[in-house]
């Protein structure tokens, strides 16, 4: 028989792409207090409206405390211990193409397995890298252009599109909504800005990776995405980070707009350093992502494939304002070695026949707790509201944890609810099966637990769920149970 | 091709197996009958692989290796095939992708060349065909809903495409009607020959009339009792396991 010691011995795998790489960067000296908040201002030249609305978040964040709900544990967060600021040191103006980054960033992507050359020619996706803090190459801008489309970072946008900015920026997520955004608003460092117009489907899938790079550096994307009526858009994000020691603070923010008739498919690879086998110095990742069908017919889709990190915090939801508007949450989230993850949606309708679908898989191995939390409220007017969610758990092992809290407040006699939950362990029987087939153990695994995904995986864009099964597969490496 | 001497083996303190011994030459085709609770399933178990057992003493040679030392799948890799009698359900994979998966697999480990997804699907073809199965069978969550017969036509499936050298059927005919039990046999049949060795493990006879074996055992309460021809099999279904322990 299968002991849970194997068990452990086969989860125990040293992170793959831990490695830090030395790039001559401009970091600020730990410490946060309005002087600091200047200085992030300044060195981005940003217009005054936009420092004030800093300091204003600032001194909302002042007042707040962190929030102590979810079913995570961890030590308090010493925010003046963290640094603020970090930027690779440009050359010149910034890089106009990839000849011009810096080669060693390249390397970086590189050996994440996703060079930029080969997944622009082969998938023809537009790379916004965002490495740390600053995005340093932005590419295909030109086509995007073409179309009307404006892909760019966030700082840019605050100069080259200031109207558009300052008009949706926290409109979805208000400075004070909670502990993590009041503080991204105040330190808020990089992140994509996204527009696309009236009436255009975005001509290819729009993706940004994400790196966490610096050393005990804080790292507060900021991300705005606005769908004009009647537009599509399908946004990639993925994120790796290099092994250390120090637990680091993620505390990204996230918008989408939908207008009427426009669809935003918002997808995620999460992939952070999950710390050791006892957690120490994984990435905290406090995330606030939420999107607002503001339109009739509009239609938000959250996809995620959660690997990584010590602790995950993190609720895509959907505001469901327009009438008929459709909110989509697919999840598939995994916690091994002493990883936690509290995650979820929130679905709010408030326009008439919104309706909504939740599709959460959660995989615990090892010592690992993972919780789904989720809210549905249907407010008053939001008739023939429906909502259909599942939550499903696959558990590893017998040391880990599986929790669901589902919260459902229906204020709509007419609106319809559904919940569907199952609770499964990988059986003994299905992985001999599976060996005796001439599968190792690993890749039955592999196959069991993608078989368990599928309903998530299938949602992802092609080339993306190619990579997420690979990442499932790195992730679960020796996690046989 | 296969030794096993003075095989024991145990689950938790339980003794089930107590002294098996069992030549199979290539090629031949041995059925291993027995009551309820002799040992039957266990020894297909063991010779596939399956940790659950405690092998306590005696040895299995194949291919001049020791057997047991080898991981499940190192044995699938060498050409050992075990058809379930309770095939396993893996929800949310398609058959097709563990068809694939499987055929591949055991193909690398033989240094033979990955089938493309065309010739791959060139071949599945054929054996359905063989098997009378549907294509839709392809497109289903391997084993997710499949019916009793379905299931075992399916293990058969598996079985013809991974061609292994020796395969153990593990009452492949139990919850089979007569039409599948003609088909899951002819099967069979059809990769009976040269130096492929079989090994059927039934509680009945009526999967023997349609594969004849070269040889019959009769296993009870861990010991292989009598072994004998065919004969052996339409004696044993005439007088009953019980008739041939008093004799």
């Amino acid at each position: 028989m299968r002991t849970d010691q194997d068990l452990d011995q086969l989860v125990d795998q040293e992170y793959k792409y831990g490695f830090v790489t030395d790039i001559d960067s401009d970091t600020f000296p730990p410490g946060l207090d309005e002087s600091v908040i200047r200085a992030i201002s300044a060195k981005k030249n940003e217009p005054e409206w936009l420092l004030e609305w800093r300091l204003k978040a600032y001194q909302i964040w002042l007042t707040m405390t962190p929030p102590n709900w979810a079913h995570v544990a961890y030590p308090p967060i010493d925010f003046q211990s963290i640094s603020y600021f970090s930027a690779p040191r440009k050359k010149g103006d910034g890089p106009q193409s990839l000849d011009e980054v810096d080669p060693e960033l390249i390397e970086v992507y590189n050996k994440l397995g996703i060079p930029l050359e080969e997944q622009m020619m082969l998938a023809g996706v537009a790379v916004d890298a965002v490495f740390d803090s600053v995005s340093v190459v932005t590419t295909f801008k030109d086509k995007l252009l073409e179309a009307g489309v404006v892909f760019c970072p966030l700082s840019e946008a605050v100069h080259s599109h200031p109207e558009l900015v300052k008009a949706h920026l926290g409109t979805i997520i208000p400075q004070q909504d909670n502990y993590y955004a009041a503080l991204n608003s105040a330190v808020f460092s990089d992140g994509s800005f996204v527009y696309i117009p009236k009436g255009v489907r975005c001509p290819m899938e729009l993706s940004t990776y994400f790196r966490i790079n610096q050393q005990n550096t804080g790292q507060f994307e900021r991300t705005l995405i606005i769908a004009e009526e009647g537009s599509y858009v399908s946004y990639l994000e993925g994120c790796t980070a290099p092994q250390r020691d120090e637990n680091q603070l993620h505390a990204a923010v996230v918008e989408l707009v939908a207008m009427a008739d426009a669809e935003i498919k918002y997808s995620t690879v999460q992939n952070w350093f999950a710390g050791d086998d006892n957690g120490k110095g994984g990435i905290y990742n406090f995330v606030t992502k939420r999107g607002e069908c503001r339109g009739d017919r509009s239609k938000i889709s959250w996809t995620q494939l959660e690997t990584g990190s010590a602790i995950t915090w993190k609720y895509p939801s959907c505001i469901l304002k327009g009438a008929d508007s459709i909110g989509e949450f697919y999840s598939v989230a995994v916690a091994g070695k002493k990883q936690q993850a509290d995650t979820g949606t929130k679905m709010i309708h408030i326009g008439p026949r919104t309706r909504s679908t939740i599709i959460s898989k959660g995989i615990s191995t090892n010592r690992g707790q993972n919780a789904y939390r989720g809210l549905v409220k249907i407010l008053p007017g939001a008739t023939d509201a429906r909502n259909f969610t599942q939550c499903d758990s696959l558990l590893i092992g017998d040391q880990c944890g599986a929790h669901t809290f589902p919260y459902v407040e229906v204020q709509e006699p007419s609106a319809q609810l559904e919940h569907e939950a199952t609770t499964s362990k990988v059986s003994d029987d299905q992985l001999f099966y599976l060996r005796t087939r001439g599968m190792t153990e690993e890749d039955a695994l592999n196959m069991v637990v993608n078989g368990f995904c599928k309903d998530v995986f299938q949602k992802l864009p092609m080339e993306f769920a190619v990579e997420a099964e690979a990442l499932l597969g790195i992730t679960l490496e020796g996690a046989v149970g | 091709m296969l030794t096993i001497q003075n095989l024991h083996a145990r689950v938790g303190e339980t003794p089930i197996l107590k002294g098996i011994n069992l030549e199979v030459k290539a090629g031949e085709v041995h059925a291993i009958m027995g009551p309820n609770g002799s040992g039957k399933s266990t020894l297909s178990s063991i010779l596939a692989g399956r940790d659950e057992y405690e092998v306590t003493e005696g040895s299995v040679t194949y291919q001049d290796e020791n057997l047991l030392a080898l991981e499940p799948e190192e044995r699938a890799w060498r050409g050992v095939f075990l058809s379930f009698q309770y095939p396993v359900e893996i929800p949310g994979v398609k058959n097709i992708y563990l068809l694939k998966a499987a055929v591949n697999a055991v193909r690398t480990h033989r240094g033979l060349p990955e089938l493309k997804a065309g010739e791959f699907l060139r071949l599945v073809r054929e054996k359905l065909k063989v098997m009378q199965m549907d294509e839709a069978f392809l497109h289903r969550n391997v084993n997710e809903g499949f019916s009793g017969g379905e299931k075992k036509r399916n293990e058969i499936l598996q079985m013809q495409l991974l061609e292994p050298t020796l395969a153990i059927l593990d009452e492949t005919d139990s919850g089979l009607d007569v039409d599948a039990l003609r088909i899951v046999g002819e099967g069979v049949n059809l990769l009976r020959g040269g130096d492929r060795s079989i090994i059927l493990v039934t509680h009945y006879q009526r999967l023997l009339d349609i594969i004849k074996p070269d040889y019959v055992h009769v296993l009870a309460d861990g010991e292989i009792k009598l072994s004998g021809d065919f004969s052996l099999a339409q004696r044993l279904e005439k007088e009953g396991y019980e008739g041939i322990r008093a004799a």
